[in-house]
């Protein structure tokens, strides 16, 4: 798998066209690593120019923030972003809304100013570049619904992006009755992914997960690792995970293009 | 002797005035003793939203019930107040519905008047039921319980109560129902009421009175209830953030202190800088109590009206955890309430021993908030909860190390390992190379 890193890119005198940043999920989670794969592979099949930091990426300091440890965050963003401006980077894509949203809207006052797009949106520029195409493939007719990341869609009013590149699979895009502003959280932000829940009567993403079996979709896609991981346990809780496949708009993408 | 009731109304007018007037300055010097925090950018789009949220009411109606019968008894108190303008000259001048004078138009506007005065008393008659008949679930939540509940009910009794004595005070006017016109409502009211003049003379004249001086009522009533609302949507919504509602705000302490730390050329062993005295205490990082959340998140809180929209969107509250952000609100005005009244009795706020965090809202609210955005999003007013939940948290992890175990853990592996989970840096890109 062809991935470069800024610092052999550097070595060779070029400045890719743009970064991904992969985050942590991205490169340690196992089902974000799939993800993670699903979009190189489109980027490489796309002719994209990108590189990433490799084992010089660090976390953004989302969960920490989010946590209320302003100082692990702070510390955190200023050596990403001590790095990053050394390579000069200009335009950065990432296939985590959590990644997105701080680096889009946080590093900036930091000092870090960046072109930020998740990468439905970035998938979505290539889309309307005529740098790739998508066909349904596999997916052709199949039912698909999609969940808002809440860092991506109300955090960040990006609700059309993966919609777009979702119809483009030649499948029926049902909608859950809570979707884009009103989507429901899938239980994972704000660092709860790294706790275990407060008590109360249910989980979240049971919750979410039942929204979306309401609309008997074959497929729901989101656009975050973490939703994706919220989601996929709900699934299996419901004991609905040989019915139903939880993927990465970057994965129905990558399959239905058989990369 | 025949001045007497003006001079009466005047009183009444002066006292209704003052007396809200002080209480409004209470309320101001209240939310100034927030911190501060610039949102003087930006002033046309903030008129637009404030325009289009508060006077035109586009967040209601997404609820759209809820949201056409709130923009009838809006519209219904804005509109019927117009004739609040009468009643005062004709208060202190001894006069009788002064206004008489333009005719057709005369009746026109008190026609439209009465039209929806009776618009008003539908609605306001449907908010009940579903209160208290339908028991919606979000006007039932726990903090619902007590002086909540009863003020919700009372307001609606004083709004049925107002527009009542305003129709019968129409309906009691000999002279103007002799009129024929203007009276669409009130005509059927006359119907039902004794015949003789002298007594209809009284009914007009104790209307009359009452009706003024429930208005008066009313608006000194605002202070104590969140009905406080129709005045503070207002100011709430033009002051409310613009910036994408992902962006949390960067601390500027920790940042100064965090760029020494990267300095390179920082002396490590310099002794650190004495404070000078403008700096004078060092300050604390987040928020333990209601006045080191910033004056908007203040104002947020003394508008907020209760009608728990964003309580029924929260994912924690939904599957049964302690956080509601609607109570997150109540809370935080009930302590600035507790803290004005402490001022007002001691001149300056004296330590009474209580604090926002653990004497009102518990940590274990603030660790179920997911951050989602969800009850920012539906509040009609533009109210952010999620800033004073996360000004809170600020303070649990980085004055008291409060934070729950596995979140310790994680920021722990953030700060050692670059990640939220115990793997390697130099692991990072062994993806490339797995199957």
């Amino acid at each position: 798998m062809n991935v470069p890193t800024m610092a052999e890119m550097m070595a060779q005198g070029k400045q890719p066209e743009v970064l991904f940043w992969v985050g942590c999920a991205g490169s340690f989670d196992d089902r974000a690593k799939k993800i993670t794969k699903a979009f190189v592979k489109i980027l490489n099949k796309a002719n994209v120019e990108f590189a990433v930091l490799g084992t010089e990426e660090s976390c953004t300091g989302d969960p920490a923030k989010r946590a209320g440890n302003e100082f692990v965050f702070q510390m955190q963003a200023m050596t990403n972003i001590e790095i990053m401006n050394a390579y000069e980077v200009k335009k950065i894509v990432t296939a985590c809304p959590h990644c997105f949203n701080t680096i889009k809207n946080e590093y900036p006052g930091l000092g870090g100013n960046y072109e930020v797009m998740h990468h439905t949106q970035f998938l979505k520029t290539l889309l309307d570049e005529g740098k790739m195409t998508i066909e349904g493939g596999s997916y052709k007719g199949k039912r698909i619904t999609f969940h808002d990341p809440c860092y991506l869609g109300r955090a960040n009013e990006v609700y059309e992006a993966p919609r777009d590149l979702i119809q483009k699979l030649e499948v029926e895009l049902v909608e859950m009755k809570r979707c884009r502003i009103n989507g429901l959280c899938c239980g994972a932000g704000g660092a709860q992914m790294f706790k275990e829940p407060e008590k109360g009567n249910k989980d979240i993403n049971i919750e979410r997960t039942e929204d979306a079996l309401e609309v008997k979709p074959e497929i729901i896609a989101t656009g975050c690792p973490f939703c994706n991981t919220m989601m996929t346990d709900g699934v299996k809780v419901k004991e609905q995970e040989n019915e139903i496949e939880v993927l990465d708009i970057a994965e129905l993408i990558a399959n239905a293009e058989e990369l | 002797m025949q001045y007497i009731p003006n001079i009466l109304f005047a009183i009444l007018l002066v006292v209704g005035i003052g007396y809200f007037t002080r209480n409004v300055k209470k309320l101001i010097r209240n939310i100034k003793l927030g911190k501060p925090l610039d949102r003087s950018d930006n002033s046309n789009l903030r008129w637009k939203n404030m325009i289009n949220i508060a006077l035109g009411q586009s967040k209601m109606v997404r609820r759209p019930i809820a949201g056409i019968l709130h923009i009838i008894v809006y519209v219904g108190f804005i509109i019927i107040n117009i004739e609040v303008l009468e009643i005062v000259v004709d208060g202190l001048f001894g006069t009788h519905r002064i206004l008489s004078f333009l005719g057709g138009f005369y009746s026109f506007l008190i026609g439209s008047f009465e039209i929806l005065a009776l618009l008003v008393i539908v609605s306001v008659t449907i908010f009940w039921i579903r209160r208290n008949v339908v028991k919606l679930k979000r006007f039932w939540n726990k903090e619902m319980k007590g002086w909540p509940k009863e003020d919700g009910n009372l307001i609606l009794y004083i709004e049925t109560v107002l527009m009542v004595l305003f129709l019968t005070m129409n309906a009691s006017d000999v002279h103007f129902q002799e009129m024929h016109a203007g009276n669409p409502i009130s005509r059927f009211i006359a119907d039902i009421l004794p015949s003789n003049p002298d007594t209809l003379h009284i009914i007009e004249r104790v209307t009359w009175w009452l009706h003024i001086a429930g208005i008066l009522f009313f608006l000194n009533y605002l202070y104590f209830s969140k009905h406080l609302h129709i005045l503070l949507a207002f100011p709430n919504t033009y002051y409310a953030n613009l910036e994408p509602k992902g962006k949390f705000k960067n601390n500027e302490t920790v940042k100064k202190e965090v760029e020494m730390m990267m300095d390179p050329s920082a002396d490590p062993f310099a002794a650190p800088a004495e404070p000078t005295e403008e700096e004078g205490e060092p300050e604390k990082f987040g928020a333990s109590d209601a006045t080191d959340l910033s004056w908007v998140s203040l104002m947020n809180a003394y508008t907020c009206t209760e009608c728990g929209r964003c309580t029924s969107v929260c994912p924690a509250n939904q599957t049964g955890k302690e956080l509601s952000p609607r109570a997150i609100m109540m809370k935080t005005r009930d302590r600035m309430e507790e803290i004005g009244k402490n001022i007002d009795k001691n001149g300056s706020f004296q330590d009474d021993g209580k604090q926002l965090l653990n004497d009102y809202i518990t940590p274990e609210e603030l660790w179920a908030c997911t951050s989602c955005n969800a009850c920012v999003e539906e509040c009609p007013v533009n109210i952010d909860p999620l800033s004073i939940i996360m000004e809170m948290r600020q303070y649990l992890v980085m004055e008291q190390s409060a934070a729950p175990q596995e979140l310790n853990l994680m920021m722990t592996n953030v700060e050692n390992n670059g990640a939220p989970w115990q793997y390697n840096q130099m692991d990072r890109l062994n993806w490339k190379d797995e199957d």
